[in-house]
This record gives structure tokens, sequence and C-alpha cells, in this order.
């Protein structure tokens, strides 16, 4: 069973690897506003979701229309960029490009690839909040990561 | 009427997540958030839409900033920037664009229709707080020049194009932004 300080120290770590967009949306964080960033990820996960379902049915027509293909993607690449989600958010800039040449195999291949990175992130976000958890329960405080 | 300004913001944002993530940093710098989804109720809300009527009876209604994403669906943040300083009741609002893609030509028409500044997403807490600064000095500087009474002063005030940074002879921290803001952001 973990300790408090092996916990605090994975927390910090999973936390630092999710780049400083995230590490700024926890210090938005105070006693009036605990639940900022699981609100924030929330969010991000149910817009993520239906991006990806809309993607897939999107690129599923017999006629594709790419325009509408790289709004989705160009949102994406928004939010996913606001949460830091790096790796998704780079996905999406290739996926854009091949939404300009109309290239149907490249973005099937695209979104195959965002729908592994974002499974990455989304576990990765799942863990640093039951870190907290785990942290909270065993009576320990959360990190401020620097 | 010397009431202790707090900024009241329209933030308009597409995305669920820059809107949810723009109002905690407006709030956590002490601003009042309107945070709206597409161009068309912002204007709305200004009273603009050539619909409803301004409804700007109470005094807490009124905006001081206004921060739009540059792309969004229906009408972009261009298009709404123009609207807005193409209005003679709003043009004095300053706005701001936001976006994520670091664009010059894009950039350069955002300034060159009025806009105060253009800002790379994701918007940081020392970029909301650097602009309060700037809105409430602003505002400061106006009241001054009220209060030494010339209506042709504030006339001239009106009619220049303000650069981001001002007229404040004191030095700060983040002094030297130029007219053109910064255009990379510092995220690696």
């Amino acid at each position: 069973m973990a300790t408090v300080g092996q916990l605090q120290k994975q927390f910090v770590d999973f936390s630092t690897s999710l780049y400083r967009e995230f590490i700024q949306l926890q210090k938005l964080q105070d006693e009036s506003n605990p639940d900022f960033v699981f609100e924030v990820v929330s969010l991000f996960f149910e817009d993520s979701e239906k991006l990806l379902n809309n993607l897939a049915i999107a690129l599923q027509q017999q006629v594709v229309d790419f325009k509408q293909v790289d709004a989705h993607v160009h949102q994406f690449k928004g939010s996913s960029s606001s949460i830091g989600a790096h790796r998704v958010k780079n996905m999406c800039v290739a996926f854009r490009n091949f939404c300009e040449e109309k290239n149907l195999d490249g973005c099937l291949r695209c979104l195959q690839q965002i729908n592994h990175e974002y499974c990455l992130v989304k576990n990765k976000l799942e863990n640093v909040f039951r870190l907290e958890r785990q942290i909270l329960e065993a009576g320990g405080t959360i990190p401020l990561i620097a | 009427m010397a009431v202790e300004e707090i900024l009241h913001v329209l933030a308009v944002d597409d995305s669920l997540v820059d809107r949810k993530v723009i109002e905690r940093l407006l709030k956590v710098s002490c601003c009042k958030v309107t945070a709206v989804e597409s161009g068309r109720r912002a204007l709305q809300y200004l009273g603009l839409d050539g619909e409803t009527s301004s409804v700007n009876f109470d005094q807490e209604l009124k905006v001081n900033l206004i921060m739009t994403d540059y792309s969004m669906p229906g009408m972009t943040g261009y298009e709404l920037l123009k609207k807005i300083k193409g209005s003679s009741k709003l043009r004095e609002i300053p706005v701001v664009v936001m976006s994520s893609e670091n664009i010059l030509a894009r950039i350069d028409r955002c300034l060159e229709e009025g806009a105060e500044e253009f800002l790379m997403k994701p918007v940081k807490l020392s970029d909301v707080e650097r602009l309060r600064d700037f809105v409430l000095k602003g505002d400061e500087d106006k009241n001054e020049g009220e209060v030494l009474a010339t209506t042709r002063k504030r006339k001239n005030r009106s009619d220049e194009s303000r650069p981001l940074i001002l007229q404040s002879s004191e030095p700060s921290p983040h002094q030297s932004l130029p007219k053109r803001p910064r255009l990379i952001a510092t995220v690696d």
C-alpha cells in the first residue's frame, strides 16, 4: 500500500508531465472553487467524445465534407491545447493537413491515432484525480506544483 | 460617482472548455464576466443586433472590455470586432482577440481594425491581469479628463487609436510591449 509520500510523488510526476497548461489550471483552483480543474477536465472529456464521434461519422459519409471535418478537428485542437494535451493537439495539426489535401486515408489514420492519444491523456488525467482523492483520504495534502 | 470599479468583461468563445477557463481567469482577476458562445449572442447582449434596443438602463450591464476568440463558426472574432468598431455606441470598448493560431496576416488585420491586442491561446493569468490594469488605467485617465472639464479633450482621446502601452510614465515589469503584441506564445 503506497504511502502518502509515494502518492504525492506520483501526483507531482503525472501533473508535470501534463505540461504547464494543466498546472496553470490547477493554480486557478482554490477554496472558493475547489473543483475547478475537475469541472474543466470533465467538460473536455464530454466535448472530446462528442467531437471524436462526429469525426467518425463525418469520415464515413459517402461524400466526405472535409471542411466540416476540419472544423471539428480545429475545435478539438483548441480544447486539447487548453488542457495541455499536447500530443492530441499535434495530431490535430497533422489531421488538418490531410483535410486540406482531402486525403481520406490520411484522415482515417489520424483519427485512429487521435483516439489512441486521447485515451492516453484521459487515463493520465483520471489518474491525477484518483491520486488526489487517495492523498486526501490518507490524510495528506495535495502538493503545489511550481 | 466614485464607485470602486470592477471591470465587466464580455467573453466570446464557441469552445465550452475555453469559456470556462477564461471565466475563471477573469474572476480570479476580480472582474465580472459574461461569457457567450457566439458573435451573434455578443451583439445581442451589447444591444447591437438591430432587433433588441439597448437595454443599458442598469449601469451594471456596461461592458468595459470584450475578449473574443478569432475562429468561431458563423461570425468570426474579426467580423465581431468590425461590427463593434463600426458602432458609434460601442467603438470605445476595447476589444481583444484571442487565437490558438499564430498567423501574421490575421493578427495584422485585427490590429488594423482596432483590436487592442491579439492574444495567443491558451490565455494566461498574467495576460488577463495586464489587460485589466490597462483598461482600469484608461478609465482613470478618462475620468480625470472629465473632471478637468473639456469635452474636446474627451473627443480627442476617443479619436486616437490607443496603443496598448501607454501613456503611463512609470516603467512596469511588462513594459516593453510595442503596439504589436508578442506573436509567439511562450510554450514549448
